[in-house]
């Protein structure tokens, strides 16, 4: 009954709720309201009612830096819009609401033999932030990003009305919104086509390598056996890289649940947590520790996908400055360049604490400006350390720049336009299919656009 | 437990208990005003392992309450439990100056439950067993300046059942009072969040323990303002007056 109440009136959340910064909490911006949609009628609403170039849709904002933010101006949390429509166990397809999480979506699938077909490394974003950043995980090489497999969605204009977008109606629009980071209005609902598995299980497989060309190699030779790869490295550890390479299949046979027990940090971090040399030793003790470990073994797909998701508010322990992250990709025949980049982070003195290394497969993604694209993708995470952090970043954007890549914006705090303009050409081509309501701080930040003109 | 009627279902507060019924497969019947939002629920439940069926009714009408028994009866015939869990809360200091409003508040969260539960225990007590859980409130322990129709509504309605609590020992039914603390939902959005507020899930968590757990007869959700309620009561009238609560 109290949902009704609601929705005559918008709700006003505090401005300094954390639950409406980014995940890296840099840049800390202030919203001036925001609206809270539990029910998919409120949306017109709501939309409606909203001023010119004022709205963003609000997630669970897992994204790093301002794609989710709108500084000054509103947000609709879409996190109340968190239904199971349809599901269909036997083909299995599922019509999901745009707030569904994959963290509650994965223990209603599982159990039915089906799997998400694209995962990113965190399963507390949801179905609408998946498609708005359009996102990939380890198995990119052989399934493409998330939008690959979504079949149709219900978009909430506020000039059309309920838009129904599939590749075969209004295909323009399906695609400005894959990757459109929620700028061409609300995702209701959507069509996923999930994939078949036999258990919760992964069978891993952790190969220590140094140095690119090492990777390179076992990444060549594992991309056609294994549905998961992903590397970690170790940027400290010298000249040449250390790293671990990780790579799986979902197993015959399942496991029995982890605990499911989670710890949080409870404060925001003092800056020596994070030292270098701290990064260092853990970085250390981590390779030592997992190269001694056997090779082989058999998950939950949960630590294999989501190890950081079992500490809650693992942002914190970068501090009050918060962190950003910086992942490009860079095409196969400049990889030079990727050598580059991380020499020169690891010369920067500039502790990185976690950095993660993949190549992208072949796949197009429907998206208009979808980040993927065939070559190596390196995501770094950094705590914010004023002016030096910025100063490396802005370093290693020349480096990509004369490589050919392209920095992904759903990571991105500080990219300059000119980056945004080398790293999506076509950007302009989105402008007609968003929302006269909506902005956002990035797209203001790397366009300089107000809205629609 | 495992028909359970759901009085105000698609509330903020009862939804995530919903999902953790839905998961151990039982059957619901959901009442609530919105016949899309009800189909929109329903279709998320039965995705996730439930039966449901769905009852459209406005409850804070009383005219409309015989229809839902009638339809429980006929539809759902087997239901061991009612979970009443709708309630508003209006501003305040609306209340204060309109006579209007402070009985519509008072209606939504007493009157017309205790016309509900009035017309369901006759049924409980002839079937002789079951659970009658209703959702009240921490405000309905003492009257707020800040906050007193609603507490006037949610202590009214504890003490009601109260009451009951007694008539229906009588015949095996057990009669189990919720007081949460504040919650996230769409009913508490406006308000100014405090430490004190909890999610959802973790309210469903434990509302679920006690539905399942035969001897709980009245909760705090969570258990810690037992504790915090006790040591309100016992302010004296004298200086509690002047809390600005």
């Amino acid at each position: 009954m109290s949902a009704l109440e609601a929705s005559s009136a918008p709700a006003v959340a505090e401005t300094e709720d954390r639950r409406y910064q980014s995940w890296g909490r840099y840049p800390r911006v202030v919203h001036r309201r925001v609206f809270g949609a539990y029910w998919r009628d409120q949306l017109p609403g709501i939309l409606n009612g909203a001023e010119p170039a004022s709205l963003l849709p609000f997630g669970l904002g897992r994204s790093y830096g301002d794609c989710c933010l709108n500084d000054g101006r509103d947000l609709v949390d879409c996190s109340g819009l968190d239904r199971i429509l349809q599901a269909d166990w036997q083909s299995g397809r599922v019509r999901v609401e745009g707030g569904v999480s994959l963290a509650e979506l994965l223990p209603v699938i599982v159990p039915r033999g089906w799997f998400l077909p694209v995962t990113p490394g965190t399963k507390f974003v949801t179905i609408g932030g998946a498609i708005a950043n359009d996102v990939h995980g380890k198995n990119h090489h052989r399934a493409g990003t998330f939008g690959c497999h979504v079949r149709q969605f219900l978009l909430q204009r506020s000039d059309a009305g309920a838009v129904m977008c599939s590749p075969t109606d209004e295909p323009e629009m399906f695609a400005a919104t894959i990757g459109g980071m929620g700028l061409t209005g609300v995702i209701a609902w959507a069509d996923v086509q999930l994939t078949p598995v036999r258990s919760n299980a992964i069978e891993v497989d952790t190969v220590p390598f140094r140095g690119l060309q090492e990777f390179a190699a076992i990444s060549q030779d594992s991309d056609s056996k294994y549905e998961y790869t992903v590397a970690w490295l170790d940027l400290l550890s010298g000249r040449r890289t250390q790293g671990l390479f990780f790579r799986g299949n979902h197993a015959e046979h399942g496991v029995s649940q982890p605990s499911g027990r989670s710890i949080a940090v409870p404060l925001d971090c003092p800056d020596f947590v994070l030292s270098k040399a701290t990064i260092k030793l853990f970085n250390q003790a981590y390779y030592v520790a997992k190269s001694l470990a056997p090779r082989r073994a058999v998950s939950h797909y949960d630590p294999f996908f989501y190890p950081l998701d079992s500490v809650l508010q693992w942002n914190r322990i970068y501090g009050r400055r918060g962190m950003v992250q910086y992942q490009c990709v860079v095409p196969h025949a400049a990889a030079a360049a990727m050598e580059e980049m991380m020499a020169r982070v690891g010369r920067s003195g500039h502790g990185c604490f976690l950095a993660v290394l993949k190549a992208f497969g072949n796949m197009p993604s429907p998206g208009l400006l979808s980040f993927p694209r065939p070559g190596l993708t390196l995501a770094l995470d950094l705590p914010v350390r004023g002016e030096r952090t910025l100063r490396l970043l802005n370093e290693l954007d020349e480096i990509l720049a004369a490589a050919g890549g392209a920095l992904y914006p759903a990571k991105d705090a500080r990219m300059s336009p000119a980056t945004y303009e080398s790293s999506f050409p076509r950007w302009r081509e989105l402008r007609e299919f968003i929302d006269p309501k909506c902005s956002s701080s990035l797209w203001r930040r790397v366009t300089g656009e107000e809205c629609r003109t | 437990m495992q028909n359970v009627i759901i009085l105000g279902a698609t509330s903020g507060i009862v939804q995530p208990l919903e999902r953790l019924m839905a998961a151990d497969g039982k059957e619901l019947l959901l009442v609530g005003r919105s016949q899309e939002r009800l189909d929109t629920l329903a279709a998320d439940l039965a995705s996730r392992g439930a039966r449901v069926l769905t009852c459209v009714a406005d409850l804070s009408d009383m005219t409309q309450h015989r229809r839902v028994l009638q339809f429980a009866r006929e539809k759902f015939p087997d239901f061991d439990t009612l979970l009443l869990a709708y309630g508003t809360l209006l501003d305040q200091e609306q209340c204060q100056v309109s006579p209007e409003r402070a009985v519509e508040e008072l209606n939504t969260n007493f009157v017309s439950a205790a016309a509900l539960l009035t017309l369901f225990a006759g049924h409980f007590e002839a079937r002789k067993a079951g659970t009658i859980a209703v959702i009240t409130s921490v405000a309905g322990d003492r009257g707020r300046r800040s906050n007193y129709v609603y507490g006037a509504a949610k202590g009214g309605l504890s003490l009601f059942l109260q009451g009951l609590r007694g008539r229906m020992y009588l015949f095996g039914v057990r009669v189990l009072t919720i007081k949460p603390g504040p919650v996230h939902t769409a009913m508490t959005a406006h308000m100014k969040k405090s430490r004190m507020f909890v999610e959802p899930e973790t309210a469903a968590r434990q509302i679920y323990r006690a539905l399942q757990d035969a001897r709980a007869e009245v909760v705090y959700v969570p258990g810690r303002w037992k504790w915090i309620m006790r040591v309100i009561r016992a302010i004296p009238e004298r200086s509690f007056k002047k809390l600005s609560m």
